[in-house]
C-alpha cells in the first residue's frame, strides 16, 4: 500500500468520525438545552402536524429566505439543491450494485452541479458588492465559500473535463466501506476533490455548517403556538419553582 | 417641541435601504442605572472588577439554559438576508444596527471563549477577546434594539435577534451596566404595582374622575371598579392607561363594552400594570416576579376571567408566557397551577385579550354601534411587534391581525390598510419598544421610526388617513412624541378601543 493511500485512508476515516461523532455531539448539546419559553415566531402552527409542515418549507422551499430576500434565495437555493443532487449521485461509489433511483438521478446530478457552482458564485458576489454583506463578512466566509466552489469545479471536472480512473475510486471508496482497503488512484484533481471534501467534513461540527442541524432545534420554528392551552416549563425553571415554594 | 438635535430624516414613498454609515448612532447611550434601582433589584450599580470572568460565565449560563441563544450563536451564516430588515438600520444607516451584526457582537465573544476554531484562529472566524469597548459596544446598541422580532421573520433559521439582546442586556446588568429606564420602571412596578408608580389612592381618585367624565359626556354611570371581590372579570392593563393620552381613552373604551356587556368587572391595585420590562431585560425570574401580581391579584379577588388591555409587550408575556411564569391558562397539572385553573371559567381562553372578548361580543350582537361618530376619522391599522409576532388573538393563526381590524371595520366606516410589507407580520416597530421609551434614546426612536411614518404617510397622502389606531401603549407613547417629528398632528394616534368607546351605544 502506497502511503499517498494510508493517508487518504486515515484522513477519510478521521473525517468521518469528527463529521459523525461532532454533529452528533452537537445534536445531543442542542436537544438537552432547554427552551423556557414558547417564543414561536407567529403567527405560528397551533399542532404538531403543522409545525412539521413548517419546517419542512423551511428546509425544502427557504421560505423565510424567499420572504426575506430573491437575490440570496435564488443562489442559496441553487447552490443547496445542486448540492443535494450532486451528493446523491455520489451514493452510487459507496454501493454496488447502484440502486434504481440513483442509477435514475445520475444525469440530474451530473449537470446539478452547474447549478451547484453558479449558486456559490452568486454568493460570493454578494460577499464583494453588497455593501451590507461585505460589512457582516468574515474571511471564514469567504474561505467556506473557497472550498465549496473548489469541491464543485475539482468534481466537475472530471465528471465534464479530464475524466478520473473512476473503478478505481470505487474500488477505493467501497474500500473504506468494508474495510478491505485499496489503493487511491493518483489523478490529482482526484487527490484535491478528496482532500478538500474530508476538510468540509472536518470543519462542519465547528463552523457556521452547524445551520443545518440547527434549524431543526430551532424555537422560533420548531414550536406550537399553544401556551394558552399547555403549561410548558423547562426542568430549570421548574426547580427555580420548587425552591421558592 | 425643542428643535431636534439631530437630523430627522425625509419621508419618501419606498423605504429606501441605506449605504452603511460607520458609526453613525455610536453616540447614542442609554442613561446608566443608578445604584438605588439596580440595588433593589439585586445588581451592581457600577461596572464590577471582574467583569470579565462574570460576563463569559453569565454568557455560558444562558448558553446552557436558552435553547435559542445557544441555537442562534451557532446557525448563523451571514448570508445578509436581515441586514436590510431592522427599523433601526433603515432610520440610522448605522450597521451595527444591522441584527446580524448586532448578534455578532455577542457572537465574537462567544466564538472566542466557547468555540474551537475562535480559541486557535480567532482572526479567521471573526472571533474577538472580550474587552471594554466590547461592553460598551453592547452596551449602546443592545439598547437600540427594541427586540421586535422583524428579524426573526425574515431569518431562514429564524435567529431572533431579541433573543440575543435580551441575554446581552441581562449579563449587562450582571456586570454593573443597567439602563436606567428599565431598571427604575422594575423597581416601581414591584413596589408600588404599576410602572408610572401610580399609588393605589390616585388610582381611585383618578377612576372616579374619569367615570365623572363619562357620565357628563354620556349621560350614562359607566363605572371603573377597583379592586372589587368576587367580580367576574379582571381588567390587567398598562398603567399608561389611567391617565396618559390617548391611552385613556381606550380605558374608557374598554369600560364602556364591560358596561354594554352587563358584566361585573373590575381593575386591581395590585395588578394595575399589564407591562413587563422583566421582558426587555431578558430575567426570567424578573419577568416571574413582576407576572406573580397578576395571579396574586386574580386569587385574591376570585375573579373568573383575566382580560389584558391594549399593551403590545404584555400581551406577549401575558399570551406566552404567564401560563409558564404563573400558571394563568390551562394544561397545568401541579398544585400550583391547579389552583388558579380551578378558579378561572374554562369556557374561555385565559388570559384574553380585549380585543378578543369585544369582537366576540359583537360577532354575538351584544354590542350595538353608530359607526358615522367615527366618520371625521379615516382609519389604518399598526400592528404592533409584540402582538403580531409573539402572540395570537382568536383559535386562527393570524388572528392577532384579523381581529382588530374586524373591530375597527365594525366601529367605522373608514378603513385602509399600510402598504403590505409594512403591516401583519412584516410589520415596523414604531421605533420605542423594547425598554428604549426614554428620552435619553429619542434620536433612534425618531429615526427608528422612519418605515414606518413613510407607509403612514403614503396612506395618509393616497387616502386621506388620519387616524393611526393601533392596541399598545408603548406604541401610543411613542407616536404621540414623534409624530410631531414627521410633520402630523399627535392626536392622529388612538387605541382601538377609543375608536369603539366612540361608536359604542350605551343605555
Amino acid at each position: 500500500m502506497t502511503s499517498l493511500t494510508v493517508i487518504y485512508t486515515g484522513l477519510f476515516y478521521f473525517a468521518t468520525i469528527v463529521l459523525i461523532g461532532g454533529v452528533a455531539f452537537r445534536i445531543y448539546e442542542y436537544s438537552r438545552t432547554p427552551a423556557p419559553l414558547i417564543i414561536p415566531t407567529t403567527p405560528a402552527p397551533t399542532t404538531n402536524t403543522g409545525v412539521a409542515m413548517r419546517m419542512a418549507r423551511e428546509v425544502v422551499l427557504f421560505e423565510s429566505l424567499f420572504k426575506s430576500n430573491k437575490w440570496i434565495w435564488v443562489f442559496g437555493w441553487m447552490f443547496h439543491v445542486g448540492l443535494a443532487l450532486v451528493l446523491l449521485r455520489h451514493i452510487r461509489y459507496f454501493q454496488e450494485p447502484v440502486w434504481f433511483w440513483v442509477e435514475f438521478l445520475q444525469p440530474f446530478g451530473k449537470y446539478a452541479s452547474f447549478m451547484m457552482i453558479a449558486g456559490l458564485a452568486g454568493l460570493w458576489a454578494r460577499r464583494f458588492l453588497v455593501d451590507r454583506v461585505r460589512y457582516i463578512s468574515t474571511p471564514s466566509d469567504h474561505l467556506m465559500l473557497a472550498l465549496l466552489l473548489a469541491i464543485g469545479m475539482s468534481g466537475a471536472m472530471m465528471t465534464f473535463v479530464a475524466h478520473t480512473d473512476i473503478v478505481a475510486l470505487k474500488a477505493f471508496a467501497l474500500g473504506l466501506l468494508t474495510f478491505d482497503l485499496q489503493s487511491v488512484p493518483g489523478d490529482p484533481i482526484l487527490l484535491i476533490h478528496l482532500a478538500l471534501v474530508a476538510l468540509l467534513m472536518i470543519i462542519f461540527p465547528v463552523s457556521k455548517l452547524l445551520h443545518a442541524p440547527g434549524i431543526f432545534f430551532s424555537p422560533t420554528r420548531n414550536q406550537k403556538d399553544n401556551p394558552r392551552e399547555a403549561r410548558h416549563i423547562a426542568p430549570w425553571a421548574a426547580a427555580m419553582d420548587r425552591d421558592k415554594a | 417641541m425643542a428643535a431636534a438635535e439631530f437630523e430627522v430624516p425625509t419621508l419618501t414613498e419606498y423605504t429606501v435601504v441605506p449605504k452603511i454609515k460607520e458609526g453613525a448612532t455610536s453616540h447614542v447611550k442609554t442613561f446608566p442605572a443608578a445604584e438605588a434601582s439596580q440595588a433593589y433589584l439585586g445588581y451592581p450599580w457600577a461596572l464590577t472588577e471582574d467583569w470579565k470572568d462574570r460576563t463569559i460565565e453569565k454568557m455560558g449560563d444562558l448558553l446552557g439554559k436558552y435553547r435559542s441563544l445557544r441555537v442562534f450563536m451557532d446557525a448563523c451564516v451571514h448570508c445578509g438576508a436581515c441586514t436590510d430588515k431592522c427599523h433601526y438600520f433603515l432610520g440610522t444607516a448605522d450597521p451595527k444596527n444591522m441584527p446580524v451584526a448586532r448578534q455578532d457582537m455577542m457572537r465574537k465573544v462567544y466564538r472566542r471563549y466557547f468555540t474551537l476554531p475562535g480559541k486557535i484562529a480567532p482572526w479567521l472566524v471573526g472571533a474577538e477577546d472580550l474587552t471594554e469597548d466590547t461592553l460598551n459596544q453592547w452596551y449602546t446598541y443592545y439598547h437600540q434594539c427594541s427586540e421586535c422580532r422583524r428579524c426573526s421573520v425574515y431569518c431562514p433559521y429564524g435567529i431572533d435577534t431579541a433573543e440575543v439582546t435580551m441575554a446581552g442586556r441581562e449579563i449587562l446588568n450582571h456586570i454593573g451596566m443597567g439602563q436606567k429606564y428599565s431598571s427604575e420602571i422594575l423597581v416601581k412596578v414591584q413596589k408600588i404595582g404599576n410602572n408610572l408608580g401610580l399609588p393605589g389612592p390616585a388610582l381611585e381618585d383618578t377612576l372616579l374622575g374619569l367615570e365623572e367624565d363619562i357620565e357628563a359626556d354620556t349621560g350614562v354611570a359607566v363605572k371603573l371598579p377597583l379592586d372589587v371581590e368576587g367580580a367576574e372579570f379582571m381588567l390587567v392593563t398598562p398603567s399608561a392607561d389611567f391617565f396618559s393620552e390617548p391611552h385613556v381613552e381606550s380605558l374608557i373604551g374598554y369600560a364602556k363594552v364591560f358596561h354594554a356587556a352587563g358584566v361585573s368587572w373590575t381593575l386591581s391595585t395590585k395588578a394595575s400594570e399589564a407591562g413587563n420590562f422583566g421582558l426587555f431585560n431578558g430575567s426570567y425570574e424578573t419577568m416571574q416576579k413582576v407576572a406573580m401580581r397578576i395571579r396574586d391579584a386574580a386569587l385574591e379577588l376570585g375573579c373568573k376571567r383575566i382580560i389584558v388591555g391594549e399593551c403590545g409587550h404584555a400581551w406577549r408575556v401575558a399570551y406566552s408566557f404567564w401560563n409558564t411564569l404563573t400558571g394563568i391558562g390551562y394544561g397545568g397539572d401541579d398544585p400550583f397551577s391547579k389552583k388558579l385553573q380551578q378558579q378561572l371559567d374554562s369556557r374561555f381562553p385565559q388570559p384574553m385579550h380585549i380585543c378578543e372578548y369585544t369582537w366576540d361580543l359583537i360577532e354575538q350582537g351584544v354590542l350595538k354601534f353608530d359607526k358615522s361618530l367615527n366618520d371625521d376619522r379615516v382609519i389604518t391599522f399598526h400592528d404592533s411587534c409584540n402582538v403580531a409576532r409573539g402572540s395570537r388573538m382568536g383559535t386562527e393563526p393570524g388572528g392577532q391581525f384579523t381581529i382588530p381590524r374586524n373591530i375597527i371595520k365594525a366601529v367605522a366606516n373608514n378603513f385602509h390598510d399600510m402598504a403590505a410589507d409594512t403591516i401583519g407580520e412584516g410589520t415596523f416597530c414604531c421605533g420605542g419598544g423594547g425598554g428604549l421609551l426614554t428620552d435619553d434614546l429619542i434620536e433612534v426612536r425618531v429615526k427608528g421610526a422612519l418605515p414606518r411614518m413613510n407607509a403612514y404617510n403614503n396612506v395618509a397622502q393616497g387616502n386621506g388617513v388620519n387616524f393611526l389606531a393601533l392596541i399598545c401603549a408603548i406604541c401610543k407613547a411613542q407616536f404621540t412624541k414623534v409624530l410631531p417629528y414627521y410633520g402630523f398632528d399627535r392626536g392622529q394616534v388612538g387605541g382601538v378601543h377609543q375608536l369603539v368607546g366612540t361608536a359604542i351605544k350605551l343605555d
